[in-house]
């Protein structure tokens, strides 16, 4: 190993850290087709993506971004800006944190929640692009599932307490507080929890 | 590697003092077991009780009331679990006190022994403190009661600096009956500590925060008080602290705090310049800043700062490229998703707390590292307020 020259992240993600790629200094000038927020600063980060799109190709040709985020946010979103360039707009949809992670060379585990911001930002682009341009049929809608009724958690906050760290039930309830009045929903919420972890650690 | 290299994260660990490293290598051929009757082992307790009485001198105790540790960690976790240990053997005479108070600002170690405890069924109260890190002592005052037995304030803490006035604290504690520890390990060897000045029971002290080695820690035990131990199975420290000896780190430590004792003043006056410099620096060149903690009452050589509309580790990693070893409150460098409970604890909003800086300045440090850090700094945090989604129109 060498210890002298060992960053905290992956070399890629520092080529991108220290030179990111398609930042949107001034929104005022620049003309797109779609654009979508998330996150908050409250909450550590936000994340800004813009997108054109060539309508009748129906593919991304340009994708610009800003974020109040640390450095795996941008990172990221840099090199997820990259990859959609010249992608079918279908394609960047589906576009998982997962395949940004490894394109970065990966992340640590307790930083995967920093680097979903910027696939979600891109769908909330898309799904305005398809808004601008009456493709309502197109979006399909992240609809939350309740789980559990008592405690009022949803299958998304499910997912959002794995990203956020929580491994076992004893974590997920830690932070969502499900199962903890008539715990009917223990079962699901179980299964629901290996799903999610599955899906974004499992290597 | 960057080119240069300045490092101001004192308050995370400092680097071994040239002369603690030379009597450390000397002490390499001390290897026998202090608890050994013979020759071998005679010579390394030799050295352990010189050390001991040196640093016992250093506060103000007497040899005896020092117990070795393997880190401030231990120590503090040794001295908030007494009070509630369940063993028979036990012989912490708790005298029906069972109760604790400390305060939301403490390090990890103290406030997750806290909780700990608490969720086996203590009673614990955690102090609220002011916008600069002060605990707030009427609310002390209605927290003791006859239940209390034990109070554990830190001495200045490790994020913004701000020093508590552990003197009036500890009067307050023992009048109603219960016992003080504090947890000086950030104000060691930075200001004068005398134990029975500040009349405390309990105090942790740590060897790499003053520029010896790690892995060794001491409490403070005035002699009077009751003790358990947390590691048990061994006569060593008076059956305090089982575990052979950590002959090195104890003889390591004993030259820091030596060292500390001839060099500490003079340096406070040097620290202070920086810092200040330091600051003036920041202010002048950046705006959207505020300054964390309290604005005298603060260890010398602690600035924290926060700059709106950026997120810390960003900073902390473009500051990284460039050399400059610092620390931030954000949530995104703690492995948590949690920003510094210290600043949450002062009442500032959250996304000053992921936005916050700590530097901490230490012995090496120069005018001309002060200098490149605030050549440094605001192209960073311009870049960054650059791609902003949070500082947009305030270019």
């Amino acid at each position: 190993m060498d210890t002298q020259n060992k960053w905290v992240y992956s070399n890629k993600a520092k080529e991108h850290f220290i030179n990111p790629k398609n930042i949107l200094e001034d929104e005022s000038v620049y003309q797109f087709d779609g654009k979508g927020t998330v996150g908050n600063i409250k909450c550590g980060d936000e994340m800004m993506v813009f997108i054109k799109v060539d309508r009748k190709k129906n593919i991304i040709t340009d994708c610009k971004w800003k974020t109040y985020g640390c450095a795996s946010a941008i990172a990221s979103t840099s090199i997820m800006s990259e990859m959609v360039k010249g992608m079918p707009v279908d394609r960047a949809y589906r576009l998982s944190p997962k395949d940004i992670t490894k394109e970065l060379g990966g992340l640590p585990e307790h930083k995967i929640h920093c680097s979903v911001l910027g696939d979600k930002a891109l769908r909330a682009a898309i799904n305005d692009y398809y808004k601008r341009n009456g493709m309502l049929d197109k979006i399909e809608k992240e609809k939350a599932r309740l789980v559990c009724q008592c405690m009022n958690v949803t299958d998304h906050e499910i997912e959002q307490a794995v990203l956020d760290g929580a491994r076992t039930f004893y974590e997920l309830q830690e932070k969502t507080k499900l199962g903890t009045v008539c715990g009917q929903c223990k079962d699901e919420a179980a299964r629901l929890l290996d799903q999610f972890v599955k899906k974004h650690f499992d290597k | 590697m960057a080119e240069k290299q300045i490092y101001m994260d004192h308050n995370a660990t400092t680097p071994i003092h040239p002369e603690v490293k030379k009597v450390m290598i000397e002490a390499m051929e001390v290897f026998g077991n202090p608890s050994s009757l013979h020759w071998f082992g005679q010579q390394a307790k030799a050295r352990v009780e010189e050390a001991r009485e040196r640093i016992a001198s250093f506060i103000g105790a007497q040899a005896e009331e020092v117990v070795f540790t393997g880190s401030g960690s231990e120590a503090n976790n040794t001295v908030l679990s007494m009070l509630t240990c369940p063993s028979g053997q036990c012989l912490y005479n708790n005298r029906g006190r069972t109760n604790i108070i400390t305060t939301a600002i403490e390090h990890p170690c103290v406030l997750e022994t806290s909780k700990c405890i608490q969720d086996k069924g203590t009673n614990v109260t955690f102090l609220e403190v002011d916008r600069y890190g002060k605990i707030k002592i009427e609310q002390l005052k209605r927290a003791l009661n006859d239940k209390v037995g034990l109070v554990s304030v830190m001495l200045a803490n490790n994020e913004i600096g701000t020093i508590q006035d552990i003197k009036a604290i500890a009067k307050i504690v023992h009048k109603a009956g219960a016992l003080l520890h504090t947890d000086a390990v950030q104000a060691i060897g930075k200001i004068p500590v005398d134990v029975k000045e500040l009349e405390v029971d309990f105090l942790t002290l740590s060897g790499h925060k003053i520029y010896g080695p790690k892995g060794i820690g001491a409490i403070y035990v005035e002699k009077g008080s009751p003790f358990c131990p947390l590691i048990r199975g061994g006569h060593q420290e008076r059956g305090r602290r089982a575990g052979t000896e950590n002959t090195l780190g104890i003889i390591g430590l004993a030259k820091a705090v030596q060292m500390r004792d001839k060099e500490m003043v003079d340096e406070s006056k040097k620290l202070l310049k920086l810092k200040q410099a330091l600051r003036k620096g920041i202010e002048g060149k950046i705006d959207g800043l505020y300054f964390n903690g309290h604005p005298t009452d603060s260890i010398y050589s602690t600035l924290n700062v926060s700059f709106e509309g950026v997120e810390g580790e960003a900073i902390l990693l473009y500051l990284d490229l460039e050399g400059i070893a610092v620390s931030t409150g954000s949530a995104c460098a703690s492995g948590s998703l949690d920003p510094s409970h210290v600043l949450i604890a002062t009442g500032i909003p959250v996304e000053r707390a992921h936005g916050s800086i700590r530097f901490s300045l230490g012995r090496e440090n120069t005018l001309e590292d002060v200098k490149y850090v605030i050549e440094k700094l605001p192209k960073i945090i311009k870049r960054l307020r650059d791609m902003s989604t949070a500082y947009a129109g305030k270019k």
